[in-house]
């Protein structure tokens, strides 16, 4: 009986079964069990959720390993955290704490401004985020498993979340319309292994799940990127930081699953409270915008 | 006939495909009133603690349970559709169906860093061996009576049925090996 461990199935089989689903950014064993009790499918664990991340400034790194292991120990679902871009020192700590899923993440302050992890070399798969076809190829020709549009995180504002996701949904028509002898040329302009963008188009989509993030803040914004094509949401600040986290929780992810039902987007969406403050992402400056993070 | 695939949740497009080019007519179930007239339905792999969740708030743990109870509908959950499916889950008091006499451990291989696929022997389906692929995969730790096992690994139960409900821990639906998917039609939902 030939057994193998950690296969690329494995870990792309992960996010598969993430689909349809929320994943909610939380800061204690507290929240995570919150998150669960409301339906989350995952939590990713972080010191600080984007919105106080931008707040407080500073260099945000990954977190503290006893927070993991106290979310780990309260929650069955999958834990995942973030480590920084380039920082595999972190990605080895996460991978020795057991974490379900590593983040390399751009809502953390870069490690390396040149290079991201070779992903490849872990057995835990890795989450990364993406605006565009030709971004998300790169991070998965470097073994990530899963991709997030990146959105604007920590604003609240969706306007981003929708941005990346379209160009992504673009670009992949783009690559399925395009005469074969087109390829060579569009992976160049891409910035696109060749092999990759050769997999779109024998796929018909992206090759790995794709959940949006980056300025979720309600049921109604989560049904947007479902609608629009995405596999599932994250849902970072926009959980946490608003009037009634519980309530709020549990209509996103009703919102993500009957994302097709306006009925029941209604529904959820009445009298739920205060949704997070929020900052336009149109008024932040260039080096304010996580998003331009990752190369 | 046509197979439903529960699809709150989880990994129902990869079940909607396997089942499309097996030629079956499906249909998505999200609400009891898409139960009408299926002669089985697909609970997929997924979070069980969400499927749960949404199962509850939109009510269909009844009529599944009383249509599989009368014969009416067959059954085959796969991962977090087996711990759906099962009459008991060690450790932990969440909303299943209990119409399989099973006990199931989850996450009982460990992390997500011990998933793993293997090569399993189903006498039941015949043939070469099955490529399964487990992810965070529970197992079942006891069989009532009534329940046929149809395969194991490394010492415990992973596939196992009842005259209309079919349990896995693995994921036939992420391999091209439509054989359990095949099995489940004509075997089960079939008679």
């Amino acid at each position: 009986m030939t057994v193998e461990k950690a296969t690329w199935r494995n870990k792309v089989g992960l996010a598969q079964m993430l689909k349809g689903g929320v994943i909610m950014d939380v800061t204690t064993a507290e929240q995570a069990k919150i998150a669960e009790e409301a339906g989350a499918v995952a939590v990713m664990a972080l010191e600080r959720v984007p919105a106080d991340i931008r707040a407080a400034g500073g260099v945000a790194r990954m977190a503290d390993p006893l927070v993991i292991e106290e979310i780990q120990k309260a929650v069955s679902i999958p834990v995942m955290a973030k480590a920084r871009i380039g920082h595999f020192v972190e990605a080895q700590v996460l991978e020795a704490l057991g974490v379900d899923y590593i983040d390399e993440s751009e809502v953390l302050t870069p490690a390396d401004e040149d290079f991201h992890i070779d992903k490849h070399a872990f057995k835990v798969p890795f989450v990364c985020g993406a605006r565009n076809l030709g971004e998300a190829l790169r991070r998965i020709g470097e073994g990530a498993a899963m991709i997030r549009t990146k959105g604007e995180a920590g604003t609240g504002d969706v306007v981003e979340a929708v941005r990346h996701l379209r160009r992504v949904n673009s670009d992949i028509r783009r690559v399925l319309s395009a005469p074969e002898e087109e390829l060579m040329t569009i992976a160049k302009e891409m910035g696109a292994p060749y092999e990759l963008v050769k997999a779109v188009r024998e796929a018909g989509r992206l090759p790995v799940v794709n959940f949006a993030a980056g300025g979720i803040a309600t049921p109604a914004d989560a049904a947007l990127m479902m609608q629009l094509g995405a596999d599932g949401v994250f849902v970072g600040s926009g959980i946490f930081k608003s009037a009634n986290p519980i309530q709020r929780a549990k209509a996103i992810v009703e919102a993500t699953a009957h994302y097709d039902d306006p009925d029941v987007i209604a529904r959820v969406s009445r009298g739920i409270g205060e949704a997070m403050p929020g900052i336009a992402a149109g008024s932040l400056r260039d080096d304010e915008r996580l998003q331009n993070r990752g190369w | 006939m046509v197979i439903g695939v529960l699809a709150l949740q989880g990994a129902f497009s990869e079940h909607l495909d396997v089942l499309a080019k097996l030629n079956i007519e499906t249909r998505k179930v999200k609400k009891p009133e898409h139960l009408e007239g299926l002669a089985g339905l697909i609970i997929p792999g997924g979070e069980s603690t969400t499927l749960g969740r949404l199962m509850t708030k939109y009510e269909l743990f009844d009529p599944i349970k009383d249509l599989v109870q009368r014969g009416r509908l067959a059954l085959f959950g796969t991962c977090a559709g087996m711990i759906i499916a099962a009459s008991e889950v060690v450790g932990y008091d969440q909303p299943r169906l209990g119409v399989i006499d099973i006990a199931v451990r989850r996450n009982a291989y460990g992390r997500q860093i011990d998933s793993f696929e293997a090569d399993l022997e189903v006498p039941a389906i015949g043939g070469p061996p099955v490529r399964a692929v487990f992810i965070r995969a529970p197992y079942i730790e006891m069989v009532g009576p009534g329940v046929e096992v149809l395969a194991e690994h490394d010492g415990h139960p992973v596939m196992a049925r009842t005259e209309r409900v079919l349990v896995a821990s693995f994921h036939p639906e992420l391999t091209t090996d439509y054989r359990v998917h095949e099995y489940f039609v004509q075997q089960i939902a079939g008679k």
